[in-house]
């Protein structure tokens, strides 16, 4: 078996056990249900905030967008302006398409390359990671915004709308909501994009298999609880409230599968800002897409720019002066 | 060039699938024909760059300096302070494979490591180990550095750096798809500077800088010698045209300094290119009397100091201003080149203006204002020509080059570093009546590297050319089948010099062409006699009968 999907599978499997096994057998619903909530989203906000700065530290020395389109020069010539911007506008409108709609991953190909007689390299749209992509965050995102009505008393109306659209099926009792069960099926493909197309799996690490596999899990004890096991909502409601009022509160009647998905959660966000994840923060600061190509109309200054050693012409000059004079070119010193 | 491998080979090595194993643990080989002859010393020497010495990539012992791991990762640790580039590229890669299939070296040689995220990772691995907690967390435990996708740096990784940092580009096709933008042009700079900490350049790069830093240009062309090149090619032009079109050099108080690659002084079909400027610019002196100047002190406009370290482009690329300053001329205009406007469009002003001793360029001929050009103060030279044919400030006769059949391939850096992507193809309109696009896929932003750019368009590494061009040429192939393409053209003076011999290999029947060498060919010269050839001295399209 492959370890790089072996041991993360292990791993998430081995913290819902904790959970679980920490609840049901030794009681320790303090533990898992308030200090490791706790603790977990300190090191989120925390480690979060220091990736951050820690980017925002370092200089942007050179303005280096990559440019999809015709650049602003004559006026004739139609401008990319969103593709190609040369001002704060299209950038903000590059950046708005980037982080929500993944725009650059819209343009995904799929290379075929065909050894017969013709040897020809194909190229064909390929939109299934794109969609799988935004399947899986804007299903993850409602999902999220679903969940705040825990921490919200009463329960605000623009909340209560999200959850009739999400659960227009109307399929079930309680209402299958679309979020959760998208949320399970994207992580899934993601995860069969793993670790059945050979590149994607050749590139992948145990440090891309554990949070999918976690994911799945969170989405998989919710599903489970909300579905199958029917969980005592109105304990956890007191018990998520005194988490955010500071007041916690251990209910009773709510079993180890809701510890060990708190725990699961609590995981992914002490995870968070440690991996990969945090390409969320990233995605903002990347010089190749939230700078304008301008840097002919309007200089970039660079903050540690220094002065170097450069061959002048004088150099140059005392160097071929001769053979200049000789070939009929101009020189400064005649000598 | 009997024991280079033959073009049905190279195909039958083309698999994109990668082995079962892992890329971590597989060491590197070092593949004759697919790497660059090491940098002479005395190349390294010139510009007082560290560990100038004689070594063998093949040999084991590559001669470094005692502490190198503590220089590279001194190294890294001051580069990701001073790129954030760096830092969020070595951070947020979630290995999604976008890239994967976008490189042309991947798709040329299948070899897993080209794929942008591996070349990447190579780094990476090193990053996470000593960078980051988790990386330091998962040391202490047997096997964890390997789950968080981290490893030492040994003489096996630097090794594995060395050998793919000079099998990329910089062109960027992957950027364009990666969904956070990461730049593996912007990684395999730190990783190439990195390298040069400890003296580990390819000649191909080394020498060319040394030539350019002390001679004016990467060829090592000596000022009397550029002198001749360009009087050779004066009379060629004057026993085409019947016009004498001496350009002038050095000269102070011209309304404009030309600057373009050396080597369309010095290698065919460059040469035509350079014709053609020759001409447009005599054509303007005369119809215009605007006044250019060429120099033998910036004799340059490409920068492969740009392809060793920041440090290094800047230090070659100071000579534009100087030279501008010094000649007292109004504005630049830069010539047909691909990775010379990556750094004029992108880095120049940055790390040697303010250029306040020029004007804000203006077309004197047309009055048109290059307003995206008014701080930098440089004008591509199809920037300008485009004006003047917009304008109708040229006289052109598109017949002959009625025997074109045209397309065009858009070099990595003016697509993907600038957006100069309609302005060559309206010259292409104007001079010539063919013309047809390669597959969308191929071109524009998404357009393929000629495989030799970045300082990799040696003689040695021939193998890794052609799987590297093999994107490029496959698509001029398709439309030299579907439509009879027999020209491609260009603006980029690498292209002019590794695109013939990529043709050649995979589709013989076209030749390559820079735009300007077709400007030359159409253009109707004050006072010219009836022209029986075109630069290359083959007849005109109509004229063959004479020729007999």
């Amino acid at each position: 078996m492959n370890q790089k999907y072996m041991v993360p599978l292990a791993g998430v499997l081995l913290l819902f056990l904790l959970a679980y096994a920490g609840v049901e057998g030794a009681g320790m619903q303090w533990f898992f249900g308030i200090i490791v909530p706790y603790v977990a989203v300190i090191a989120f906000i925390g480690g979060f905030v220091h990736r951050v700065m820690g980017w925002a530290d370092s200089a942007v020395p050179f303005r280096i967008p990559t440019t999809c389109g015709q650049q602003k020069s004559l006026p004739w010539i139609k401008h990319s302006c969103i593709d190609n911007p040369d001002k704060a506008s299209g950038v903000f409108i590059r950046m708005v398409l980037e982080i929500f709609l993944f725009r650059s991953l819209f343009r995904n190909t799929k290379a075929a390359f065909n050894r017969n007689e013709k040897n020809t390299l194909t190229y064909s749209w390929e939109i299934f990671l794109w969609l799988g992509a935004l399947a899986f965050h804007y299903s993850f995102l409602v999902v999220i915004i679903r969940h705040l009505r825990f921490v919200m008393d009463p329960v605000p109306s623009c909340l209560k709308f999200l959850e009739f659209f999400d659960g227009i099926i109307q399929l079930g009792l309680p209402g299958l909501f679309i979020s959760g069960a998208v949320l399970l099926l994207a992580a899934l493909f993601l995860l069969a994009r793993r670790v059945f197309d050979a590149k994607v799996s050749y590139i992948s690490l145990a440090a891309d298999y554990f949070p999918l596999f976690l994911i799945i899990g969170i989405a998989a004890s919710g599903i489970a609880m909300r579905y199958f096991t029917k969980v005592d909502i109105i304990g956890i409601k007191t018990f998520t409230m005194g988490l955010v009022t500071f007041h916690p509160v251990i209910p009773d009647g709510v079993g180890g599968l809701f510890y060990a998905h708190i725990f699961m959660v609590s995981a992914l966000l002490a995870y968070f800002p440690v991996s990969k994840l945090m390409h969320m923060g990233g995605i903002f600061l990347s010089p190749t897409r939230n700078m304008a190509n301008n840097n002919r109309a309007k200089r970039h200054i660079n903050p540690w720019n220094y002065a170097v050693d450069i061959h002048t012409y004088e150099q140059y000059e005392d160097h071929f002066r001769e053979k200049m004079i000789d070939a009929g070119l101009p020189v400064d010193k005649k000598e | 060039m009997s024991d280079e491998i033959k073009p049905d080979e190279l195909l039958d090595k083309v698999d994109h699938t990668p082995s079962q194993g892992s890329w971590m643990t597989e060491a590197v080989h070092i593949r004759p024909s697919m790497y660059c002859y090491a940098a002479k010393a005395e190349s390294v020497e010139t510009l007082g760059l560290p560990n100038a010495r004689s070594w063998n990539p093949l040999e084991a012992d590559w001669k470094l300096p005692e502490n190198w791991q503590e220089i590279i990762h001194n190294g890294i640790k001051e580069r990701l302070e001073k790129f954030r580039s760096f830092k969020i590229f070595m951070d947020v890669c979630v290995r999604c494979g976008a890239c994967a299939d976008k490189c042309h070296f991947f798709l040329g040689t299948g070899d897993p490591k080209n794929m942008p995220v591996l070349r990447a990772e190579l780094l990476r691995s090193v990053y996470r180990n000593d960078f980051t907690t988790v990386g330091k967390l998962l040391q202490k435990i047997p096997g964890g550095s390997k789950l968080g996708g981290a490893r030492p740096l040994t003489l096996d990784v630097l090794k594995e750096w060395w050998y793919y940092f000079f099998q990329c580009t910089e062109c960027r096709r992957c950027s364009v798809f990666c969904p956070y933008g990461i730049d593996t042009a912007e990684i395999t700079i730190m990783g190439r500077e990195l390298l040069n900490l400890i003296g580990l350049n390819i000649d191909w790069i080394a020498t060319p800088v040394s030539n350019c830093y002390k001679t004016g240009n990467h060829l090592g062309i000596q000022p009397h010698a550029f002198k001749d090149m360009m009087d050779f090619f004066t009379e060629d032009i004057e026993e085409i045209t019947g016009i004498d079109v001496a350009p002038q050099f050095n000269k102070k108080g011209a309304d404009i300094l030309f600057i373009t690659p050396s080597g369309d002084v010095f290698a065919d079909p460059g040469t035509y290119t350079c014709q053609g400027y020759m001409l447009l610019f005599k054509y303007l002196k005369d119809k215009y009397d605007l006044d250019v100047t060429w120099s033998t002190y910036a004799s340059e406009g490409g920068n492969f100091g740009f392809f060793t370290s920041h440090e290094t482009m800047k230090r070659l690329n100071a000579k534009m201003y100087a030279e501008a300053k010094r000649l007292g001329v109004k504005w630049i205009l830069g010539g047909e080149c691909g990775h010379m406007w990556r750094v004029i469009n992108q880095y120049m002003d940055t790390m040697n203006g303010p250029a306040d001793f020029l004007e804000e360029p203006v077309n004197p001929i047309t009055g048109t204002k290059f307003e995206n050009a008014k701080s930098t103060k440089m004008v591509h030279i199809c920037e300008f020509t485009a004006d003047l044919i917009k304008h109708g400030k040229l006289e052109l006769d598109k017949s002959r080059n009625a025997d074109r059949i045209m397309t065009f391939h858009d070099s990595c850096n003016p697509a993907r570093g600038m957006g100069l992507i309609d302005e060559p193809r309206y010259i292409i309109e104007n001079v010539c009546d063919n013309f047809y696009e390669m597959p969308s896929n191929t071109i524009r932003e998404q357009t393929f590297c000629c495989g030799s750019g970045a300082g990799l368009n040696a003689g040695e590494n021939i193998e890794l050319r052609m799987a590297g061009g093999l994107p490029r040429a496959n698509a001029v192939k398709y439309v030299h089948e579907k439509f009879g393409v027999n020209t491609l053209g260009t603006i980029c003076a690498i292209d002019r010099a590794a695109l013939p011999a990529l043709m050649e290999y995979w589709v013989p029947d076209v030749e390559v062409y820079g735009i300007h060498e077709l400007v030359g060919n159409a253009l109707i010269m004050p006072g010219e006699g009836e022209r029986e050839t075109d630069l290359r001295m083959e007849p005109l399209p109509g004229k063959e009968a004479a020729d007999e």
